[in-house]
């Protein structure tokens, strides 16, 4: 078995570990604890929590990335150029905005829970998306695009078979900037009653447990890690060899 | 046939192509020359409206190409551009399966095709037709460029600078190729080209283009000895037209009976490599032979010079 596959399958297998005994790992947070304080978290399934946090930023990742893919297509071509610099802005201003204040702003509009925190991880995942598919559609090889035209294809033609699988990597390589800044934004969807596990953290927070902010803090971290070295398998997979 | 009539591209003020009327017989090769910013690109691409005319029409075969949406019509009509435009993401195979298969053609009758086109020119479908573009030498990939437009047998093809980024000798070697898979499909062509010696050697007529207007449209010996104008020799060149002119013939036109000692020369030869085998050599004459290596007769200098010379 080569390190890396080695090192990939060791990850997995205490993450799954882990989240399935959880008390088996009470010795190793035990340090971190004091005056008795549970080693670890007790007032939730760790496992429901992963998956409630994985599930969180799947779709709304899922949802930046078809909303980026869409603008970036439109902006492309025909009249909807014209729109490309206003839209790069605003997706700008999507990125520069802090996602706290935009749970501030999305919880008067549409109340506690996950939908705050889906609005903010959506808006703050436009834009690696959004650049990428923009710099593969837009710097595609002219000579490529004319042929596509010379032998008749039609527009959708074009980018269904031509322009989208050619801008695939770039793409791929925006989704898999968005998923790993949205694992670790979506900790603070907790703060607005998000299920996930910010909730681990912020617990550990308040009850000054360092043993349950490491609980938290490393299943997030090891989450992004893994979806990031995911995404990356699956694309190679799925995308077409260029040579 | 390709009937272009009061052709004209204007862009704002600027009239690109102005006016241009143009008959190409079915089955012969154009070769439209011209300099950079003539027009000459634009002419072409209105034929398969890739840019749409301003004013004037195009027939194919008698119908108008406005007649049907331009994928549809493109779909019937061959393209090749420079540096070939595969799509880097498709094999071979793939690639020259792209207009059959947006046609409807059967999975069968497609694949025969694509074997059929890989051996006609030249590559072997076990190697070369699950490879990937990249992975082919630029000379490969330029005949796969050609064997794509050719897919679904279309009656036209037009070319636009095909052979622009081939090294001299793949080049060379690319253009005998066109010029004999042409004489055997007869297929329609119209080629634009910046290169005199491609023209010369490929086209059955020259169209000569200059700011957008058609100077001259004709056979190649008649823009040597019947220039319309002191721009069309100034691009065809003055200096080496004798030797131009010679090129375009073959030693069977100044063959005589007999033989003569030492040098043997192809019948098919071009008369100017005649006359520079024969000035290498150091000889008057040589003995011309024929395909399979038999004696058809002689050539000599003063033969060669009479015929450089004929048409003045």
């Amino acid at each position: 078995m080569r390190p890396a596959t080695l090192l990939r399958t060791a990850v997995w297998l205490s993450v799954i570990a882990f989240l399935w005994r959880p008390s088996a790992f009470a010795a190793v947070f035990a340090p971190f604890t004091h005056d008795g304080a549970p080693a670890i978290y007790d007032q939730g399934d760790l496992a429901d929590l992963a998956l409630a946090h994985l599930g969180l930023v799947l779709f709304a990742t899922a949802l930046s990335a078809v909303i980026a893919v869409l603008l970036a297509v439109v902006v492309t071509r025909g009249p909807g150029r014209a729109f490309l610099p206003m839209s790069r802005s605003l997706v700008s201003i999507g990125q520069t905005f802090p996602p706290v204040a935009v749970l501030a702003v999305a919880v008067p509009l549409v109340g506690f829970g996950s939908l705050p925190a889906l609005i903010a991880l959506v808006a703050y995942g436009l834009l690696p998306v959004f650049e990428n598919a923009l710099t593969g559609l837009a710097e595609l090889p002219a000579s490529v695009l004319e042929a596509a035209d010379g032998v008749g294809m039609d527009a959708w033609q074009r980018l269904w078979s031509i322009e989208l699988p050619l801008a695939g990597p770039l793409i791929v390589e925006g989704l898999r900037q968005t998923l790993v800044i949205s694992v670790g934004t979506a900790t603070l969807g907790s703060t607005v009653a998000a299920k996930g596990l910010g909730e681990v953290i912020i617990a550990g927070l308040l009850s000054d447990n360092t043993a349950f902010v490491l609980q938290g803090g490393l299943l997030t971290g090891l989450m992004a890690i893994l979806l990031h070295d995911a995404i990356g398998r699956i694309g190679a997979y799925v995308l077409p060899r260029q040579g | 046939m390709i009937e272009i009539d009061g052709l004209t591209k204007r862009y704002g003020g600027t009239t690109v192509v102005d006016a241009v009327d143009l008959r190409v017989p079915t089955g012969s090769i154009t070769a439209i020359v011209g300099t950079s910013g003539s027009g000459k690109s634009t002419l072409l691409r209105m034929i398969n409206r890739l840019v749409e005319p301003s004013a004037g029409t195009v027939r194919i075969d008698g119908r108008l190409t406005t007649e049907e949406p331009a994928h549809a019509l493109r779909r019937r009509i061959g393209y090749v551009i420079q540096g070939n435009g595969l799509f880097p993401h498709r094999t071979v195979a793939e690639n020259i399966a792209t207009v059959p298969r947006m046609l409807g053609w059967s999975d069968v009758r497609i694949a025969a095709r694509i074997e059929q086109l890989l051996l006609l020119f030249g590559l072997d479908p076990q190697i070369h037709a699950q490879r990937l573009p990249a992975e082919l030498s630029g000379g490969q990939q330029q005949r796969v460029g050609v064997a794509r437009a050719l897919a679904a047998g279309p009656s036209v093809l037009l070319m636009d600078e095909p052979f622009g980024a081939l090294d001299p000798i793949i080049r060379a070697k690319a253009q005998t190729d066109l010029r004999a898979i042409q004489q055997q499909l007869k297929t329609t062509i119209v080629i634009v080209t910046h290169d005199m010696d491609e023209a010369f050697l490929l086209a059955d007529r020259i169209a000569v283009l200059d700011n957008g207007r058609l100077l001259q449209y004709d056979k190649p010996t008649r823009l040597l000895t019947a220039p319309a104008s002191a721009q069309v020799s100034a691009l065809t060149g003055t200096a080496d037209r004798a030797l131009r002119l010679l090129s375009l013939d073959t030693v069977m036109v100044a063959m005589a009976p007999g033989h003569a000692d030492g040098l043997q020369l192809s019948a098919s030869m071009s008369l100017r490599d005649a006359l520079s085998a024969l000035i290498w050599a150091g000889v008057r004459a040589a003995t011309v032979c024929g395909a399979d290596g038999e004696v058809v007769g002689q050539v000599t200098l003063e033969a060669i010079l009479a015929r450089g010379a004929a048409h003045q």
